[in-house]
């Protein structure tokens, strides 16, 4: 697939005329096609590119960590979008700022954008705003710092993290879990 | 009741937690937890240079190795704009196809021996242990192959590989067909799977789901015919899909495609032409031989052949002018033989600097999203290079982490006996889930 086909090129003349100048850019290389929007259209670009033109999979969701000079945006969300009914990929991307990196959740569009957010924010730091569970995923919650930052280096190493309490209820459930008054087996005392 | 399964618990192969909430022996609520075989492959390979990152790449899919190198090279490959010779083109698709058998049989014998059927899962092991030996044959080594290159392959087929590929695929094929007739229609077996862990097509497709997993519900992706790598589209194979997306219908899926990879392994012997495995990054077809011999014939080599060194007692400082001066094939990526490596000045320049921090490789700026099929699903790389000798960012797309958050919604509402069959139709491979 050298060149896009040509409903998806027209439906991209359409979506950059919806956006207007939050509409960055697109280009063509290696055949595979990039559309960058600014960072307030994110959400609204991945909805018009799901439901328009049937862009039904998420393929992946991640971030590259720029490191540019101060004050221009550091982080880059990217995404590869796939569509099975018309065989072709897209590549969204936008720039996400360095002050506060934030971005709108995609969870509503595909769900295993639950994951891969949780992914970046456990690796960038970036949030997701209306996510439903922001927790790290792959890491443990005690971690200071976002790995696969380029100011996070190679070989840090992380304080011991105190053992968890066993009385303390799990994130899943609210209620504290109930021993038996009595115990059941004199030998172990439980 | 709240009850943890795992991380270290029989069924989990691989580590994971999977927190469970019961009421009775129905399961009511999930949470998934995993990374507890996380290493950091992403942050490492960012460290290291294009060469280096192979073996890495390895130890995602640990049961399907060949298929992540193969992915790995492929991306490299597209950033260069370089193609393979046909000849490694085959080899390639050869020996993905091998372990995408191994990854079935792996994962189709594990899931029957939790289910009692151990049996099975020996004659599956057995058969594996041909297809391995078949590895080990070419590779020279049974599970860790580090045998793709960037450019090429790190060494042809060995001489009699094609007798004793038929005779692998021969023994397989009884196998398969012994295990057929064990577990297909195996009264117990099927009622243990069918009708649960249930997907819908919808849902699959939304969750990310690819491989065995979404084309047991129907959807028949599959990403070496959507998007043909390699000579995929020169091979005549069929993609299984299932109906109903529950764990028989992955069961049947996974056996299916083993006899279809065993197809391609046999048209591959077939089809494959002579020729050379390797070129440099002009494209053109290369031999280790041929890149010491063209070093040889380097006058700049002289005076490093016959150099004296001084060495300062640190050893500090001495060897950096002597660095500098090496001059070897700036345009290739071809490895010497190791004979050459271990033996003269030229076999040893040339793979330090293929290797070593500061002089690899260095691919154009860019960005590259590359897909292959893996024994999971669609196994992605994505590769940012900033145009020195390491990669900018690699990004792994593992297809079971897309699979994993969507095992939640397969094992709520049922006992906590059918999560166990559930969650080893799903094949979690612990190395490229966590990364």
């Amino acid at each position: 697939m050298s060149q896009p086909p040509l409903a998806l090129s027209e439906a991209l003349d359409k979506l950059a005329e919806e956006l207007g100048p939050r509409f960055v850019r697109r280009d063509s290389l290696r055949g595979e096609l990039t559309v960058v929007v600014s960072a307030d259209a994110w959400f609204e670009a991945c909805r018009s590119l799901k439901e328009d033109l049937a862009f039904d999979m998420l393929t992946d969701l991640t971030v590259v960590d720029l490191t540019p000079p101060e004050k221009s945006p550091r982080f880059e969300l990217v995404v590869h979008l796939y569509s099975i009914q018309r065989n072709y990929r897209i590549r969204l991307k936008a720039s996400v700022a360095r002050r506060k990196p934030e971005a709108a959740s995609l969870t509503s569009l595909w769900k295993n954008a639950n994951w891969l957010e949780r992914e970046a924010w456990d690796m960038f730091g970036i949030r997701f705003g209306g996510h439903p569970d922001m927790r790290r995923i792959l890491l443990y919650s005690e971690f200071e710092g976002h790995a696969l930052r380029k100011d996070y280096p190679l070989r840090k190493r992380q304080p011991l993290v105190t053992e968890r309490d066993v009385d303390e209820p799990d994130s899943m459930s609210s209620e504290p879990i109930r021993y038996p008054a009595e115990p059941r087996f004199k030998s172990f005392g439980v | 009741m709240f009850l943890n399964m795992g991380p270290a618990h029989p069924a989990m192969h691989g580590i994971i937690k999977l927190k469970l909430e019961l009421d009775g022996e129905t399961v009511v609520g999930s949470d998934v937890e995993i990374g507890y075989l996380h290493r950091g492959f992403e942050k490492t390979c960012e460290n290291r240079t294009y060469t280096q990152v192979v073996p890495y790449a390895d130890r995602l899919n640990y049961v399907s190795p060949l298929i992540n190198e193969v992915g790995y090279c492929l991306t490299v490959e597209k950033l260069f704009g370089l193609k393979v010779t046909v000849r490694a083109q085959y080899i390639r698709v050869l020996m993905s196809e091998v372990s995408r058998i191994t990854d079935h049989l792996t994962s189709v014998g594990a899931s029957a021996m939790e289910l009692g059927a151990v049996s099975a899962f020996l004659y599956m092991i057995k058969a594996r242990e041909f297809l391995y030996d078949l590895i080990e044959n070419v590779t020279g080594a049974r599970i860790m192959p580090n045998y793709v290159r960037i450019g090429g392959l790190k060494s042809d087929l060995p001489e009699g590989f094609e007798e004793s590929a038929r005779a692998a695929i021969k023994e397989v094929r009884q196998i398969l067909a012994e295990v057929h007739g064990l577990l297909t229609r195996n009264r117990i077996f099927v009622d243990r799977l069918s009708g649960l862990g249930v997907i819908s097509a919808e849902d699959a497709v939304s969750h990310g789901f690819t491989g065995p997993c979404l084309r047991s519900t129907g959807v028949g992706y599959d990403v070496r015919k959507a998007e043909p790598y390699l000579v995929y589209d020169r091979l005549d194979f069929d993609i299984p899909v299932g109906e109903t997306g529950d764990n028989y219908d992955r069961y049947l899926v996974r056996m299916e495609e083993m006899e279809q990879s065993l197809r391609l392994i046999e048209q591959c012997l077939a089809q494959m032409p002579q020729g050379a495995y390797q070129v440099d990054l002009d494209g053109q077809e290369m031999t280790p031989d041929q890149v010491i011999e063209e070093m040889k014939l380097k006058p700049e080599l002289e005076p490093i052949r016959d150099a004296r060194i001084p060495l300062s007692p640190d050893l500090e400082g001495t060897e950096k002018r002597n660095v500098q001066g090496v001059v070897v094939q700036d345009r290739a990526v071809v490895f010497p033989p190791k004979e050459d490596t271990y033996g003269n000045i030229e076999g040893l320049m040339q793979h330090f600097k293929l290797v070593m921090y500061g002089h690899g490789i260095r691919p154009p700026k860019g960005e590259v999203y590359q897909a292959v099929e893996g024994g999971n699903g669609e196994l992605g790389f994505y590769l940012v290079s900033d145009g020195t000798d390491m990669p900018f960012r690699l990004r792994c797309r593992g297809p079971c982490f897309h699979l994993m958050s969507g095992l939640s919604g397969m094992i709520e509402g049922q006992t906590v006996a059918d999560v166990v069959p559930t969650f080893g139709s799903i094949n979690m491979i612990g190395g490229e889930l966590d990364r």
